[in-house]
């Protein structure tokens, strides 16, 4: 972005932004499904095919994945021989439901937005595939995992290509679904199990914010479908829409571990890495990203809405670095940073035009440099006995050049390193944070760029404890097993550098891709609408600060981990070193407000249950059955009992008829 | 019958509508209705089944007169034929089938039933005649020719009444059972038909094995080796031949193989054997005693034990004797010779 | 005398026969006790033909008898039957049909 005086905010004229124009499928378009099917069908195979599948299921699971990237791929080059609104496709499949004024099709949406995501999730998600056959080759299980795999590429198409928020909601759930068993894959592990509860408890509570949305969207405009909801947002009341966005913004907080409901990502690292890389890195956490910017128009409607959507992002992002600095856990540490990426992206969409193109910018180079870094992780772990305590760690530069080599590109991406992706796409952030103008703008500059410097730090300090140092990995762990033995640090197969390599390109060079010439900005413009901000300042004072911070924070951790010993066991450590290690107290938090609370509730609840409704329930039976075995001695066998009682109710009867004609 | 007959006539001949009856209905009415309810409490509080079939049948004959008296010829014979005739000819061969129980008793064993039965028949019999009383029944239209009254609530065809008014009982009754009520007719003798069956049915017992061939029976008596001759007719060595009367084993027991099971289950069996068997050893005492005053000692016993194979083989084939009961003889030697010499006495 | 009277002995009949079939025990006087309930109910229909001057209350007491005759046919082969399952001829004795 240049430097700029352009006036206020502008909405990307007529061809974009509202009103999305699109038309319907045809050509190599009308192959849009395939891109859903394809992996849809490899989840169906592997998962009804079982065991007979073992032996092939990895490759047929990877074949899957490459098709759908390859129709992805054609897409794209379909789309740009198109121009202007023939970029935005609409594929109608078929009729979901119609009951009266109810209609929810079955409908695929296919534009700039969307195309960015397909060649990200099958981009990525046929690399990680490839990763996972070297990754899982010793697992009985891999065919299991492909399916997941699968079926999770498939759902996360599908929530990015319906053309409605209803059947968005069904690929929100279904990536739900996938997470939780890919995350509970090694479920014979209670920590993972548990893990896998966590993020599927809490993403619950996400999901019932999407769904609330659409109950809002469909009792405001009657329809679910992007065209028309986005499209009415300006006849809805500022109050609807404020409560869409914010419902839409508790769907994005839970599924992309914004905070408050961010607890449950570092427990999901629980999950292969493979599963970290991809789904809780590049592709699933991104989804409210997504969302937010897919629902533009709504939060344009609605400053209060983005003012929230702001305030959570600036928040998790700190939050995140935070913890990131504190985690010896590698995995947990990256996982950290995905948190607080997030955050960036978040903060970005929340921003409006100024922001969105660039939250989708950084979605995609965090794609690659955070996927990059996990398969790195991935390939540490593998050849260090699945060890992930990174005070175990050290001088594993010499043993597997590969997996640093790509590691550092991707760190250095990450940091923000000039002219690396990373760079390009945080720099843009920063600047749109800072064009927000007034308070708000400076304090969500200043916010990013604190995080910039936190994250310079935590990733320096990961990598120099992991690559760099003393070989820590040689001596005895304190208390370890008897049968401890020293790990032999190797470098991984290819099938597992490979993916590595190709993601080392996108770090280093998407952002440079992305900015020249605005390419990127341009192609989503039509889509989210675009509009230049108010720099208070020149945009390389901007760049210039961002640089600085980072090169601060480089700086300190190298003093801290590079020129100092590392310890073997982690030292005690600042009061807030400690906080930042149990996730500034995030779960106690969570225990004390919420679940202690539902405890209290359900336990209030099962007694009444108990007591109450079962007491009452209970006793009428008791009582009926009280009342029939005394009553039943009536039924005594003798006729002439049965007699009487006839012949006695005929008297009765009499008797009445008498009365009636009497009176 | 002389007064039915009277009913009957004037049941014919009552042309006028009737609010009183004639004299001789009303005397008539008033002495069967007594020997009817009488009859109807008979059959309830008799001890004997028998005795309430009788007293039924009284009240039905009671009530077939009443029939007539009242124009119903046709169905007043039909009571006496069907009802007094067959259904209960049908009772009292039941009754012979069952015999006398202890359901015949008139003690009470439902706790309360008896209280409740009648406070619950007082109360409806109170009940049901108090209706009665009270209800507005206004003049009855009675028989006879021009007696129908048009204003009769029942809507009758013309034929009938017609009929009716000729005093064509059985003719009137024939025409209505073949017009307006044909079906009902026709689905009483689905209703009989089906009645007879069931009754069959129900009677029938079924067998469960293969009836025993006479050539079979005689096998099973030589396989089992018990009374293989026929067994014992009643009365031989007894002093009379009735068959209640069983017969004598030698040793003046009595044989009870040789009477009807029957009898033997009722306890009919008349057993005169002590008696004779009494005087027969007196006898022989008094006869030793004499001989033993005249010197010579012939010892009873040795030709008593002569004598028993003799009259075994004479006995026509009568001794039946378990070989356990042979075995008691045997030990008890007096009453062998007691059956030693009932055979003397009698030869 | 009124002719209602017959419509007295008949409630009166009636009623002894219903009576009669709560205190007996032996299966073929209750059995006796219902027919003697019939026919009570006859009287009446032959009284009320006669009350309306015409025959139809006389086909009723003529169907009555008929079904009665089966009714008869039919409740004595079961009293039979029970009698040579149960060699009793009481009916408090066949009451398995109880709590």
């Amino acid at each position: 972005m240049t430097q700029t005086s352009v006036s206020s905010v502008y909405l990307a004229s007529t061809e974009g932004g509202a009103g999305m124009h699109s038309v319907a499928a045809s050509g190599v378009f009308s192959a849009t499904w395939l891109v859903i099917g394809l992996p849809l069908l490899g989840a169906a195979v592997l998962l009804l095919g079982g065991r007979r599948t073992n032996r092939f299921g990895h490759w047929l699971g990877t074949l899957f994945a490459l098709g759908s990237f390859a129709v992805a791929a054609a897409l794209f080059a379909a789309m740009l021989g198109e121009s202007g609104a023939d970029r935005s496709i609409d594929q109608h499949l078929w009729n979901w439901v119609a009951v009266g004024d109810f209609q929810a099709e079955i409908g695929l949406h296919l534009d700039q937005l969307s195309m960015v995501f397909v060649l990200l999730i099958t981009g990525v998600g046929s690399l990680i595939h490839i990763y996972s056959i070297g990754y899982m080759e010793h697992d009985e299980n891999r065919r299991r995992f492909f399916a997941y795999l699968n079926l999770f590429l498939a759902s996360m198409l599908l929530l990015v290509l319906a053309n409605n928020y209803l059947l968005l909601y069904v690929g929100w759930e279904g990536v739900g679904l996938a997470s939780y068993l890919l995350i509970g894959f090694w479920q014979h592990k209670p920590s993972a199990a548990t893990a896998a509860k966590k993020a599927f408890i809490m993403n619950r509570v996400g999901d019932f914010g999407l769904a609330v949305a659409i109950f809002l969207m469909f009792t405001a405009f009657g329809t679910f479908s992007f065209d028309e909801v986005l499209g009415g947002s300006a006849a809805a009341s500022d109050g609807t829409m404020t409560a869409i966005g914010l419902m839409l913004l508790l769907a994005a907080c839970g599924k992309s571990a914004q905070f408050p409901l961010q607890a449950w990502l570092g427990d999901a690292m629980e999950g292969p890495t493979p599963v970290s890389a991809l789904i809780h890195a590049a592709t699933m956490v991104t989804a409210g990203v997504y969302l937010i910017t897919r629902s533009a128009e709504i939060f344009n409607a609605s400053p209060d809405a983005q003012l929230v959507v702001t305030i959570v992002g600036a928040i998790t992002v700190l939050f995140g670095a935070i913890v990131g600095c504190a985690k010896d856990d590698i995995k947990k540490a990256l996982a950290a940073s995905t948190m607080s990426q997030i955050g960036y992206m978040i903060l970005a969409a929340g921003l409006g035009p100024i922001g969105y193109a660039f939250a989708i910018m950084h979605l995609v180079t965090h794609g690659f440099f955070k996927a990059g870094l996990f398969l790195g992780a991935g390939s540490v772990m593998h050849g260090m006995n699945d060890e992930v305590d990174m005070r175990r760690y050290g001088g594993l530069r010499k043993y597997m050049p590969v997996t640093f080599v790509t590691f550092g590109l991707g760190y250095l991406a990450i940091i923000g390193f000039p002219l690396l992706s990373g760079f390009f796409s945080k720099d843009k952030i920063i600047e749109a944070a800072f064009a927000k103008g007034g308070t708000t703008g400076y304090v969500l500059g200043s916010v990013t760029l604190v995080a910039a410097a936190l994250t310079a730090y935590y990733m320096t300090r990961v990598m120099l404890m992991t690559f760099f140092g003393r070989e820590r990995w040689k001596e005895a762990p304190v208390g370890a097993p008897a049968d401890w033995h020293e790990p032999h640090p190797h470098e991984s197969p290819v099938s597992m550098t490979l993916p590595m390599i190709v993601l080392a390109f996108g770090s280093v060079f998407a952002g440079g891709l992305f900015v020249l010439n605005d390419a990127f900005v341009n192609w989503l413009t039509p889509v989210t609408g675009f509009s230049h901000g108010e720099l208070p300042f020149s945009v390389w004072v901007v760049t210039g600060m961002a640089t600085a911070m980072v090169a601060l924070g480089v700086a300190v951790a190298y003093v801290q981990y590079a020129r100092r010993e590392v310890p073997a066991v982690a030292p005690q450590g600042s009061l807030v070193t400690v906080a930042a290690r149990k996730d500034l107290y995030q779960d106690s938090i969570n225990e004390g407000l919420v679940m202690r609370p539902g405890q209290y509730l359900t336990r209030l609840l099962v007694w009444l249950d108990g007591r109450g409704i079962d007491g009452f329930v209970g006793g009428l039976a008791a009582f009926i059955g009280g009342t029939s075995s005394r009553v039943r001695k009536v039924q005594t066998g003798f006729v002439r009992s049965y007699a009487l009682s006839m012949f006695g109710g005929t008297a009765v009867v009499v008797a009445a008829t008498l009365m009636a004609r009497m009176a | 019958m002389s007064m039915a007959s009277g009913g009957l006539s004037e049941g014919v001949v009552l042309a006028e509508q009737v609010t009183r009856t004639s004299t001789g209905e009303a005397v008539q009415f008033w002495v069967l209705a007594t020997i009817a309810v009488l009859g109807a409490l008979g059959t309830v509080f008799l001890k004997k089944a028998v005795h309430s079939a009788l007293t039924l049948a009284a009240t039905m004959v009671c009530l077939a007169i009443f029939y007539m008296a009242q124009g119903a010829v046709f169905l007043g014979i039909v009571q006496i034929v069907v009802y007094t005739g067959a259904i209960m000819m049908l009772f009292l061969f039941v009754l012979m089938l069952v015999g006398v129980s202890s359901a015949d008793s008139l003690k009470e064993t439902l706790r309360g039933q008896r209280v409740a039965a009648v406070l619950c028949g007082l109360g409806f019999g109170i009940l049901l005649i108090a209706g009665i009383a009270n209800a507005s029944l206004g003049d009855f239209a009675g028989y006879g020719a021009g007696g129908v009254s048009p204003s009769g609530a029942v809507e009758t065809d013309q034929e009938a009444v017609a009929l009716i008014n000729q005093g064509e009982n059985v003719k009137g009754i024939a025409h209505l059972i073949f017009t307006r009520y044909l079906w009902a007719f026709e689905i009483t003798s689905a209703l009989l038909i089906t009645a007879a069956l069931g009754a069959m049915v129900l009677a029938h017992r079924e067998r469960l094995t293969p009836r025993k061939t006479q050539r079979e029976l005689s096998e099973e008596r030589v396989r089992d080796n018990v009374n293989l001759a026929p067994l014992p007719a009643p009365g031989v060595y007894a002093r009379h031949n009735a068959v209640d009367i069983p017969a004598l084993l030698p040793d003046g027991s009595i044989s009870e193989l040789s009477v009807n099971a029957t009898l033997r289950a009722r306890g009919q069996v008349r057993d005169v054997s002590r008696e004779p068997v009494h005087q027969v050893a007196e006898l022989e005492e008094s006869a030793e005693v004499w001989m033993e005053q005249r010197g010579d000692v012939p010892t009873a016993r040795h030709e008593g034990e002569e004598a028993g194979p003799e009259a075994d083989g004479t006995g026509e084939g009568a001794a039946d004797v378990d070989p356990d009961e042979a075995g008691a003889e045997r030990t008890d030697g007096d009453s062998v010779a007691a059956g030693a010499g009932s055979k003397e006495s009698r030869s | 005398m009124n002719p209602a009277n017959y419509l007295f002995l008949s409630a009166l009949l009636f009623t002894i026969g219903a009576a009669g079939v709560l205190l007996r025990r032996n299966a073929i006087v209750v059995f006796m006790c219902v027919e003697l309930m019939l026919n009570a109910t006859n009287l009446a229909f032959v009284t009320f033909a006669r009350m309306h001057g015409n025959y139809d209350g006389q086909i009723i007491a003529f169907f009555t008898m008929v079904v009665a005759a089966a009714e008869v046919v039919v409740g004595l082969s079961i009293i039979i039957a029970i009698f040579r399952s149960r060699r009793t001829a009481s009916v408090d004795d066949a009451n398995l049909m109880k709590w």
